[in-house]
C-alpha cells in the first residue's frame, strides 16, 4: 500500500482524535513533567507553544510549493486547492506565531518587539510575503491563470523560507535564542516534551488542512448539484471565487462551460 | 544588549496560550458560518430536487380527474 493511499484512508475524525491526544500529551508533558529552564524561569513555557507553530508554519509554506509544483505540472486543480489551503493556515499559524512572539519578547526582553533581532524580522518579512498572495490571486479572474499564477508565486516564495532561515541562522543574533543551535542545548525531558507538543501540533495543521479541503469539496459538489438540478448559481465572482473549490466538480464544470 | 525584565511570568504564559486558543475558536467559528451555508444551499437544493417530482404528481393527479371526468360524460351519454 503507498504512503499516498494509507494516508488518504485516515479518517478526518481519526485525525482530530490523534491531534487532541497528541497536543494533549504534549503540553501535559511540557507543564507537567519537563523542568522549569534555569535562565527564564516559567515563562519559557511559551516555548512549546511558539516554536512548534513557527515551525509548522514555516515547513507549510515550503509545503504549499511543493504542492503548486504538482499543480504545475500536472495541471490538476486539486493540487492548486491544497497549496492554497496550505497557505492559508500557515498564515494563520504565522499570526500566531507573531502575537505569542510578542508575549514571549514582553515578558523576558521588556519590549513587544524588537526591530534589532534578525529573527523577529525575517519571520514577518516571510509573514507579510505570504500576505501578499491573496490580494494576487483574487485580482486575477480568470480561475486557470488565478492558479497558474498563485503556483508560481507558491514555488517562488516556498524556495524563499529555508534561504531566508538560513540567512537568519547566519547572521548575529541580538537577543532571541537559537533553538538547537548548541549540543545538547536541551535537556532530554524538555526535548522529549517538545518534540512531542511539535508533533501535536504538525497533526493540527493536517487536519486543518484536511478540514477546509473537505469543506471546499463539499461547496464545489453543491454548486455542481446545483446547476446540474437547473438551480443555476450563477457565474462565479470574481471578488468570492474563493478560489480553488479542490474539485474534479469544478475542472468538470469549466471543461462544460468550454465545450 | 536589552535589560531583561522577567516578571509576572504566569500572566505572560497565560496570555499565550489563550491568544492561541483563541485564534483557534475565531478560526472554528468562521467555518462553522461556511458549513452552515453548506447546509442552507443543500437544504435548498433538496427543495429543488423536490419540486419536480412533487409539480409531476400533480400533473398525474390533474390527468387521473380529467379522464374520470371524460369516462362519467361517456356514461351519462350511454344513458341518455
Amino acid at each position: 500500500m503507498d504512503m499516498a493511499r494509507a494516508l488518504r484512508s485516515i479518517t478526518l475524525r481519526r485525525l482530530a482524535i490523534a491531534t487532541v491526544l497528541v497536543m494533549g500529551a504534549g503540553y501535559g508533558l511540557a507543564f507537567l513533567y519537563a523542568p522549569e529552564d534555569a535562565d527564564q524561569g516559567f515563562i519559557q513555557k511559551i516555548f512549546y507553544l511558539h516554536v512548534p507553530l513557527a515551525i509548522v508554519a514555516l515547513v507549510g509554506f515550503i509545503v504549499a510549493g511543493l504542492l503548486a509544483i504538482q499543480h504545475l505540472r500536472t495541471g490538476d486543480s486539486k493540487w492548486d486547492a491544497r497549496s492554497y489551503v496550505s497557505i492559508h493556515l500557515s498564515v494563520i499559524f504565522g499570526v500566531g506565531v507573531l502575537l505569542t512572539g510578542a508575549i514571549w519578547a514582553k515578558g523576558s526582553w521588556g519590549v513587544w518587539w524588537e526591530w534589532r533581532e534578525p529573527t523577529l524580522v525575517s519571520f514577518l518579512i516571510v509573514f507579510l510575503l505570504y500576505a501578499t498572495y491573496y490580494p494576487l490571486r483574487y485580482a486575477i479572474e480568470d480561475r486557470d491563470r488565478q492558479a497558474r499564477y498563485a503556483s508560481v508565486f507558491a514555488i517562488t516564495a516556498g524556495a524563499f523560507v529555508p534561504l531566508n532561515f538560513a540567512a537568519v541562522r547566519a547572521a548575529q543574533p541580538l537577543v532571541h535564542p537559537r533553538t538547537f543551535s548548541d549540543a545538547g542545548g536541551l535537556p532530554g525531558s524538555m526535548l522529549l516534551a517538545f518534540l512531542v507538543c511539535l508533533a501535536g501540533m504538525a497533526l493540527l495543521w493536517v487536519t486543518l488542512v484536511r478540514f477546509e479541503l473537505t469543506s471546499k469539496r463539499a461547496s464545489g459538489d453543491l454548486k455542481r448539484i446545483r446547476r446540474a438540478l437547473g438551480g443555476g448559481d450563477g457565474p462565479p465572482s470574481p471578488a468570492r471565487s474563493i478560489a480553488p473549490v479542490a474539485t474534479s466538480a469544478m475542472s468538470q464544470m469549466r471543461a462544460e462551460g468550454r465545450r | 544588549m536589552i535589560p531583561l525584565a522577567i516578571e509576572n511570568s504566569d500572566r505572560y504564559v497565560g496570555g499565550a496560550y489563550l491568544v492561541f486558543l483563541l485564534l483557534l475558536l475565531i478560526y472554528v467559528a468562521i467555518m462553522a458560518a461556511k458549513l452552515q451555508r453548506v447546509q442552507r444551499d443543500l437544504g435548498s437544493l433538496a427543495e429543488l430536487a423536490e419540486r419536480p417530482s412533487r409539480e409531476g404528481a400533480d400533473r398525474d393527479v390533474g390527468q387521473i380527474r380529467d379522464r374520470e371526468q371524460e369516462i362519467q360524460a361517456v356514461r351519462q351519454g350511454d344513458r341518455g
